[in-house]
């Protein structure tokens, strides 16, 4: 029987790297042993993935574009289970930005995005950017009120982004311009099925196709340069007499096993959210989307999922004149600057030490302090804009840009860092 | 790094505290998915004071007669009057223009209104209607305000007691609630099983990582 | 690393043990899945029990009702054709209904049906799918009468007993139904009588 298999896989991997891969990807592939809690959201990220792709493709079956609220409803009541594939995807959602978030922040923290592995970060900022679009273009689908409201809200936003902010073109001559474009994006005149049908083929098919290359491209080029850890000490300058960094670890079976209590975890928490709390109060489903569209009737507040929320803060919160352009193309400015920023962070972050362990309190202070700003700002996205919320925004946009672009370059000339050491501390948890 | 953690946990309560809502005085629904025979009188009423306006598109006469323990033969002539079907959802006659003429804006479906608005604030408006002589139809409602829709409920209200009719509007209360997630109690009785499951899997899963790890110094 | 005094009957018993539970959980977790495209409520109403009324049929006559998107025939017969049915045994293939797959255990007798005069049958021959015609007058092919399929020359009796030397395989298919009164069938439901 074992002599079959061997003969089997030979026979494949005379054809096809598999053995090669295999060993360059899992059994063979070193990664530190100093591995932290943070680093469990890098395979969670993939978990979430997976669940939305079966997911998705089980909605597909029974979603109708045309009858997006009515086909929703049929089926959380009528399909077999529909229900659970439902909640999972949308709760799915939710959980792959809260995922994706905390792993973005564990580079921050430890400087993963530094050299060698700037390729790494922009890949994984691909993915994040594929991922708002995809958020956006699924929260249309179930075609409820706030689905109309949020999408009308959004592609009127596109439809001003380029040109009210180009010289040398009117702002009549803008204005028609954006009126074809928001006309072009909706295929109509309106937000209509036409609109609905457009989002669920991108939704469907053409944004996973690039989510999934994006996802193999940044595995390619983290396990080509090799993983960074909490200390940010380089494994690779430390090798023993076969060539085998002495602070790594195959990654199968050492990771594989240690990640799979995590996933169980994170699979716990994952089910106490769909099975008890899928609308989580408002957060995840929200209220006016359980009634369908309706172009003549505006929810009281609307307000983008949570994810959206620091950046429809900014985009909320800047309310200045200035060099010509109006307040709303700033708006568009700061939020579209806010992601860019977030791409160049391999080379704003000038600091000569990797991980924040070794940096001084400065670099600590700050980078917490802009942590809890993102938050702050996620959240007061979801908040009307009342006055002192609209202050508070204000402050937090000014934070997010000046902690980028000015203490992260800076921050290391005021401060002195503890020495980093030769080896990775902590190797069994 | 766990003290980072720490101060991260000390942020969320000043954040979440700015977010509790201004309530607008909603009185507490009786909620019970679990008692039958409430929202068996909920779907009387329903059918009797409600339907002949608003359906409840999203809900199958024989589904509701499962999960409430009603025998489908009875549920077919007392509370079936539309259709020949007990497979077919509980729709109404009227139009959606019709229902637009008569009250100015055509009377909604409700399969989901409590979980568009909340049982408290369904409960509160259909316990909150007050006479007031300035209204087309002589009412006025305290959560609603201007509200379009006729006091349907004042000849059950004068036939009760206080008491009594608060809790046929709990019970119809209860049994939209039910219509808005028909499946909502199996979903949480199957989640129980689900986390104990989760929880057996994960002893064997730590205790290989524990055995693997005993390599890594 | 160090591998030295590993244990590997544990470890060997931990995967086991870990795959074995996952394995339950991926089935289980399999289940909403597969279940999912069985079919839902609607199409349940949709091919929900249909109703016919017979109360008006002559003898000889046929109703043609939609029942699961396929043709069901009810036919009134009169006492020549049912005269017939055990003269024409020698030229069938299966007379006796012993596949049981295409009838019911009530509709398991000489005419095929609960009560003698009434033929209840699913109108799609049983060899490539078409919908045979209805020959209530002799023919060439059918002394007796019966149906025959215009695709592939299928002929089945006044029974809907395939006869010999025709492609179709077996005999036409009596659905499961039942009498809500005399005058009422019901396709699709035993809820009713299913005695004569």
């Amino acid at each position: 029987m074992m002599g079959r298999v061997n003969r089997l896989i030979d026979w494949v991997d005379a054809r096809l790297p598999v053995v090669d891969a295999y060993r360059r990807h899992m059994s063979e592939y070193y990664a530190p042993k100093n591995f932290n809690f943070w680093y469990y959201f890098g395979v969670l990220s993939l978990v979430v993935l997976i669940n939305q792709l079966l997911t998705g493709i089980w909605l597909t079956m029974f979603y109708t574009p045309s009858d997006g609220f009515g086909s929703v409803a049929y089926i959380m009541n009528d399909v077999s289970w529909g229900w659970l594939i439902r909640y999972m995807h949308a709760v799915g959602a939710s959980a792959f930005f809260a995922v994706v978030y905390i792993h973005m922040f564990r580079g921050l923290m430890y400087g993963s995005y530094k050299p060698p592995r700037e390729l790494v970060w922009v890949f994984g900022m691909l993915i994040y950017l594929a991922l708002m679009a995809e958020g956006f273009l699924g929260y249309v689908l179930p075609w409820g009120n706030m689905s109309y409201w949020g999408a009308q809200v959004i592609i009127s936003l596109a439809g001003a982004i380029p040109f009210d902010v180009v010289p040398f073109i009117s702002a009549n001559e803008a204005k028609e311009i954006g009126d074809a474009l928001t006309t072009w994006v909706r295929g109509d005149y309106l937000l209509s099925t036409a609109t609905v049908n457009k989002f669920f083929a991108l939704h469907v098919v053409a944004i996973p196709i690039v989510l999934l290359a994006l996802v193999v491209l940044h595995i390619l080029a983290l396990h080509e340069v090799g993983s960074n850890n909490p200390d940010g000490v380089d494994i690779k300058a430390n090798k023993d007499e076969n060539g085998i960094p002495r602070d790594g670890i195959p990654f199968h079976p050492y990771y594989t096993v240690k990640d799979l209590p995590g996933v169980i975890v994170f699979l716990m928490i994952f089910a106490v959210v769909v099975f008890f709390f899928p609308d989580g109060g408002g957060y995840l489903l929200e209220k006016p989307n359980f009634e369908p569209a309706n172009a003549l009737k505006t929810p009281e507040h609307i307000a983008p999922v949570w994810y959206y929320g620091p950046y429809y803060a900014m985009l909320r919160a800047t309310t200045i004149e200035f060099l010509g352009m109006s307040s709303k193309a700033w708006g568009l400015i700061a939020m579209a600057g806010a992601i860019v920023t977030l791409f160049l962070l391999p080379w704003l972050d000038r600091h000569p030490v990797r991980s924040v362990r070794y940096r001084g309190w400065l670099s600590k202070a700050f980078m917490m302090l802009f942590a809890a700003d993102f938050l702050m700002l996620g959240w007061l996205g979801t908040e009307p804009a009342e006055a002192i919320y609209k202050t508070m925004a204000q402050f937090g946009t000014v934070y997010y840009f000046v902690y980028l672009w000015l203490i992260l370059p800076l921050v290391h000339r005021f401060e002195t860092s503890r020495p980093v050491p030769e080896r990775v501390t902590g190797g069994r948890h | 790094m766990r003290k980072w953690l720490l101060v991260f946990a000390c942020c969320l309560p000043v954040l979440a505290l700015a977010s509790s809502e201004q309530g607008e005085h909603l009185k507490e629904a009786p909620v019970n998915l679990e008692d039958t025979v409430s929202l068996q009188r909920g779907a009387h009423l329903f059918v009797n004071y409600c339907m002949g306006c608003h359906s409840l598109k999203y809900l199958r006469y024989n589904r509701m007669a499962a999960d409430l323990e009603m025998p489908e033969a009875l549920v077919q002539k007392y509370l079936n009057f539309t259709s020949e079907k007990p497979g077919e959802p509980m729709q109404n006659g009227l139009s959606h223009a019709d229902g637009k003429a008569f009250f100015g804006k055509a009377p909604p479906d409700l399969t989901m209104e409590t979980r568009l608005r909340s049982p408290d604030w369904v409960y509160s408006y259909l316990t909150g209607f007050y006479k007031d002589a300035s209204r087309p139809f002589g009412y006025n409602n305290h959560v609603y305000p201007n509200v379009g829709m006729p006091n349907v409920m004042a000849g059950l209200q004068a036939s009760m007691s206080e008491d009594e009719f608060h809790q046929a509007m709990g019970d119809l209360t209860n049994f939209l609630t039910y219509s808005a997630e028909p499946i909502r109690p199996f979903r949480e009785r199957l989640g129980v099983y689900v986390l104990v499951f989760l929880g057996i899997l994960f002893v064997p899963a730590y205790l290989l990582k524990k055995e693997y790890w005993k390599d890594v110094h | 690393m160090n591998k030295d005094g590993v244990n590997t009957s544990r470890r060997t018993f931990l995967i086991g043990l870990t795959s074995a539970i996952g394995a339950v959980g991926a089935v289980g977790a399999a289940v909403p899945f597969v279940q999912s495209w069985q079919p839902s409520a609607r199409a349940r109403n949709a091919g929900a029990p249909v109703k016919i009324d017979i109360s008006k049929l002559d003898l000889g006559q046929r109703v043609v009702e939609e029942w699961r998107g396929q043709p069901v025939w009810v036919v009134r017969r009169t006492n020549d054709m049912l005269n017939a049915l055990p003269k024409l045994d020698g030229t069938l293939k299966d007379p006796d209904s012993s596949v049981e797959s295409q009838q019911p255990g009530y509709a398991r007798n000489e005419w095929r049906s609960i009560k003698k005069e009434y033929l209840v049958l699913i109108g799609t021959c049983t060899h490539l799918g078409c919908s045979p015609k209805y020959e209530e007058q002799p023919t060439v092919d059918l002394k007796f009468g019966g149906f025959l399929c215009p695709c592939h020359g299928s002929k089945f009796d006044m029974a809907g007993r395939v006869y010999k030397d025709v492609p179709a395989p077996t005999n036409l298919v009596v659905p499961p139904h039942s009498y809500l009164s005399d005058a009422v069938i019901i396709i699709g439901s035993e809820e009713g009588e299913t005695k004569a």
